[in-house]
């Protein structure tokens, strides 16, 4: 019996020990933070919408790892300290990415060693100046002008511009209480574009909403966007 | 004794008997489990157990084994709890749809695999072995088909591929082939073998000649249109993906080609048995006996283990034979792009021009004077299903505007309704109740492919009805649709002009009435439920405009002006719920009303992205060969 006693514990005391052990692994701990901008101006994209992909070689399989851009043109990820290489898919992102000589999307050599702040150069096809978003009498009134940034054989036209408007901070095509479009065939003047919409009855009850507005570039998935405005009324 | 003497020699006997066998005897008996190959290949029954196992392999995206796809693309609601999810996703993933991974390919190497040794086989009589091959050729060209539909240009491996254990695998890597060159193989296939596989319009369940040509009609219509819709950013510089527009008119021609020799050839024509224009298109889809419109189907059996459960699992809930049912509920966007007799497009008249309800006697009336396709292919309201009318209503609307409504089917409540204080039922047995599965949460139910049969809605029976791929009226609107792309709108009217009359529409198109849009819709309306929406949305390259991400509202549906356009929106189902409107003296007491509602499951608008046109092709296959390349925009 006193045998028996004594393996037990003996066989306690071994477990705890062992898990005593060190993981395997530390956990990432490098930070990598920054935004997409264009020349020092942050891109603003639709939340969940665009992402980039980190290759790091050596270690087995490829696989991408994945990092959204969030709805500011900001984004964040944990990672190991190592040698990444950065790149867009084709048609992520209302942008061109550069090309390399053999015709498909360049990578950026990024090292991590620690924590690091980047932000990504990239060409947007259009960016969105002088917007501005006012609330009056029940409505909410949009107004911006588009600056045609690619002009070369890659120049896209513009399929439609929306004023929208949400609840919450999240203000996009999925995610919106109204909306007001105007088609791209209908868009005289790109220096000229003002929209309103009607703010419907928000149950709850609050006194602001969130507004953007938005640009779809005619066969490109992701929208620019303006910055997120909350509009009390 | 002597009896024990005598049973003692017949075991020694056998025994010695047993091992004056030679070594190699014993150990080389064949088992009796399995067949060698060479023994198949003698018999043709044996040959056909072979095939059958094949054919039953044969592809498909969308079928009635599974209802619940039908619910992605805002065809219909998934009104079963676990299904919801299907309208609560915002983005389709890369992969989806991907048809590229080991079982594919190891079904494409059994097929060649069976055609080398069907070609070695010398003991069948040679029209059988022909036919054998032949099929095998056809289902290796459906497989191919799907995969190109799908993925864009895959390797095009037509030998069997064995490794050698070498340790040298870059022999069995094979680059993605063009896309056009996918097609090109699909048609050429199945015009080789058209005229090895037997002319007979009632084999409906093995490859025929039409069932060929069908094929190769629909395949060539494919190619030609994504010719001709294509955009820059879907091709490939290799052309893996994306076919060059000048190729268009070469495959509409094949197509129109192809599918004017099943027309001429005149074995076929549409199903017109019952002068009930609706309960007529309904039987098309259940009648297996001598349905001369049927080309090709996956056909099933009762009292085997080849039967399905779409009818259990998709008949009216109040008159259902088990306590299930209900789950596919065909969505308003579809259900109003049915068409009025007099060939135009109109909301269901909910609300009048002033916004105030428009109150019906009769709860059918409202769907009056539709495109008898509407009624053949959902349950409406007030209509029947096995000789039982359906019960749909959402409940009473009272004088003020309140709504008197249940919780569950065929709800009852005491004291609701003013002025009468007994117990009444509140709710249709069949509901619509949001959020409650088996109802019809959009206030209709599926009628195509449900089984009239008694017992197709018990778990011990099921159904039988079988899965139809290939119909002739598919082969009349694809000649309509290639003549259309051709230029030649004449054509196109006089081929889609049979499938309208069929539908009640006899009013006929005339040519210049004959816009893409029109052929559009008219798929749309022919065709809902049987799992061509995806791929017709694809390759016109109109998914991005249909599932554009955008949320829509109940203002889409009432009034709607562009009900017959190619790119209305429909990124969320909707649906139109009737109430009894309740107020005793008034002139419409006791009448219906209807609403646009839209489900509270429906939370997200579908967005389908450029990169959705073709599905990604998976890291481990990227990993696996060095000579893939990767779908563009993903």
């Amino acid at each position: 019996m006193k045998n028996r006693f004594y393996f037990i514990i003996g066989a306690i005391i071994a477990v705890l020990c062992s898990s005593c052990k060190k993981d395997n692994y530390e956990a990432p701990a490098a930070d990598f933070t920054g935004r997409i901008v264009y020349k020092g101006e942050a891109i603003n994209v639709q939340y969940g919408q665009v992402n980039f992909e980190l290759w790091q070689s050596g270690f087995g399989n490829y696989a991408a790892l994945k990092v959204n851009v969030s709805q500011d043109g900001s984004y964040s990820a944990k990672l190991f300290d190592g040698n990444y290489k950065l790149v867009f898919s084709p048609n992520q992102g209302p942008f061109l990415w550069k090309k390399n000589a053999t015709g498909k999307q360049d990578s950026i050599a990024v090292n991590i060693s620690g924590s690091k702040a980047m932000d990504i150069e990239v060409m947007p096809y259009y960016m969105i100046r002088n917007a501005s978003l006012t609330a009056a009498s029940g409505k909410v009134n949009g107004s911006c002008k588009l600056e045609k940034i690619i002009t070369d054989a890659n120049a896209k036209d513009i399929e439609s511009v929306s004023l929208y408007i949400n609840k919450t901070q999240f203000v996009d095509g999925g995610n919106n209480i109204a909306v007001q479009q105007l088609t791209g065939a209908t868009i005289a003047d790109l220096n000229n574009l003002s929209m309103s919409v009607n703010i419907p009855a928000i149950v709850p009850a609050q006194n602001y909403v969130f507004a953007r507005i938005g640009v779809k570039i005619a066969g490109v998935d992701d929208l620019i966007f303006t910055p997120v405005a909350k509009i009390s009324f | 004794m002597k009896k024990y003497i005598y049973a003692f020699a017949a075991i020694a006997c056998l025994s010695f008997a047993q091992s004056c066998k030679k070594d190699s005897e014993f150990l080389d008996k064949q088992p009796t489990s399995t067949l060698p190959i060479d023994a198949v290949w003698k018999d043709p029954n044996l040959v056909l157990t072979v095939v059958g196992d094949l054919y039953d392999r044969f592809p498909d995206f969308q079928r009635i084994e599974s209802w619940w796809l039908f619910a992605d693309f805002d065809e219909g609601f998934a009104s079963a709890s676990g299904d919801y999810f299907r309208h609560q996703n915002l983005e389709y993933g890369y992969d989806a749809w991907r048809y590229w991974d080991i079982g594919v390919y190891r079904l494409v190497n059994d097929l060649n695999l069976f055609i080398k040794r069907g070609q070695e086989a010398t003991a069948l009589k040679a029209e059988d072995r022909n036919r054998f091959l032949a099929e095998a050729r056809f289902i290796r060209a459906g497989v191919y088909f799907e995969m190109v539909k799908r993925m864009g240009g895959v390797p095009l491996i037509t030998v069997p591929l064995a490794y050698d254990y070498s340790g040298d695998p870059s022999y069995l890597q094979y680059p993605r082939a063009k896309e056009s060159e996918v097609y090109d193989f699909v048609i050429a296939e199945l015009e080789a073998i058209k005229t090895v596989l037997p002319d007979n319009a009632t084999i409906q369940s093995r490859a025929t000649k039409a069932a060929a040509l069908a094929m190769e009609s629909r395949a060539a219509l494919y190619a030609g249109s994504i010719a001709k819709y294509s955009n820059a950013q879907l091709t490939l510089p290799g052309g893996e993906v994306g076919i060059p527009a000048a190729m268009a008119n070469g495959y509409f021609t094949k197509a129109l080609n192809a599918a004017k020799e099943i027309i001429d050839g005149g074995k076929y024509s549409l199903y017109k048995k019952n002068p009930n224009l609706s309960d007529n298109f309904a039987a098309l889809f259940t009648d297996k006996g001598s349905n001369p419109e049927v080309i090709f189907a996956k056909d099933f059996k009762l009292k085997t283990n080849k039967v399905h459960g779409f009818t259990i699992d998709n008949q009216p809930r109040s008159s259902a034979e088990e306590a299930q049912g209900g789950r596919l509920n065909p969505s308003l966007n579809l259900v109003q792009s049915f068409e009025k007799l007099d060939n135009t497009y109109a909301s269901f008249a909910a609300i009048d021009g002033s916004g105030n309800p428009v109150y019906y006697t009769n709860i059918t009336d409202i769907f009056a004077d539709r495109d008898a396709r509407l009624a053949g292919t959902v349950i409406l309201p007030g209509t029947q299903f096995k000789g039982k009318t359906v019960d749909i209503w959402a409940g009473y609307q009272l004088a003020n505007g309140t709504i008197v409504t249940g919780d569950n089917f065929a709800q009852s409540k005491s004291n609701v309704l003013p002025g009468n204080p007994g117990s009444v039922q509140v709710v249709g047995g069949d509901g619509p109740v949001d959020g409650l599965e088996f109802s019809a949460q959009s206030g209709f139910y599926v009628r195509k492919y449900l089984d009239p049969a008694t017992g197709s809605g018990q778990i011990g029976t099921r159904s039988e009805v079988w899965w139809i791929r290939y119909r002739y009226a598919e082969v009349l609107l694809n000649a309509a649709e290639a003549a259309f792309e051709l230029g030649d709108a004449a054509t196109a009217a006089n081929y889609i002009k049979p499938v309208r009359d069929r539908a009640g529409l006899t009013t006929a198109l005339s040519p210049a009435n004959i816009t893409f849009d029109r052929i559009v819709h008219e798929r749309k309306v022919e065709f809902a439920f049987e799992g061509h929406q995806l791929w017709d949305m694809k390759r016109w390259r109109l998914a991005d405009k249909v599932w554009n991400g955008n949320n829509m509202s109940a203002a889409d549906f009432t009034n709607a002006s562009n009900i017959g356009s190619a790119t209305r929106t429909s990124t969320q189902v909707f649906g139109l719920w009737p109430y009894k409107y309740y107020n005793p003296g008034n002139a419409n007491h006791l009448k219906y009303i209807f609403k646009v509602i839209k489900p509270s499951r429906v939370t997200a608008a579908h967005r389908f992205r450029i990169g959705n046109y073709y599905s990604s092709i998976g890291q481990d296959v990227l990993n696996g060969n060095p000579k893939i390349i990767r779908n563009p925009n993903q």
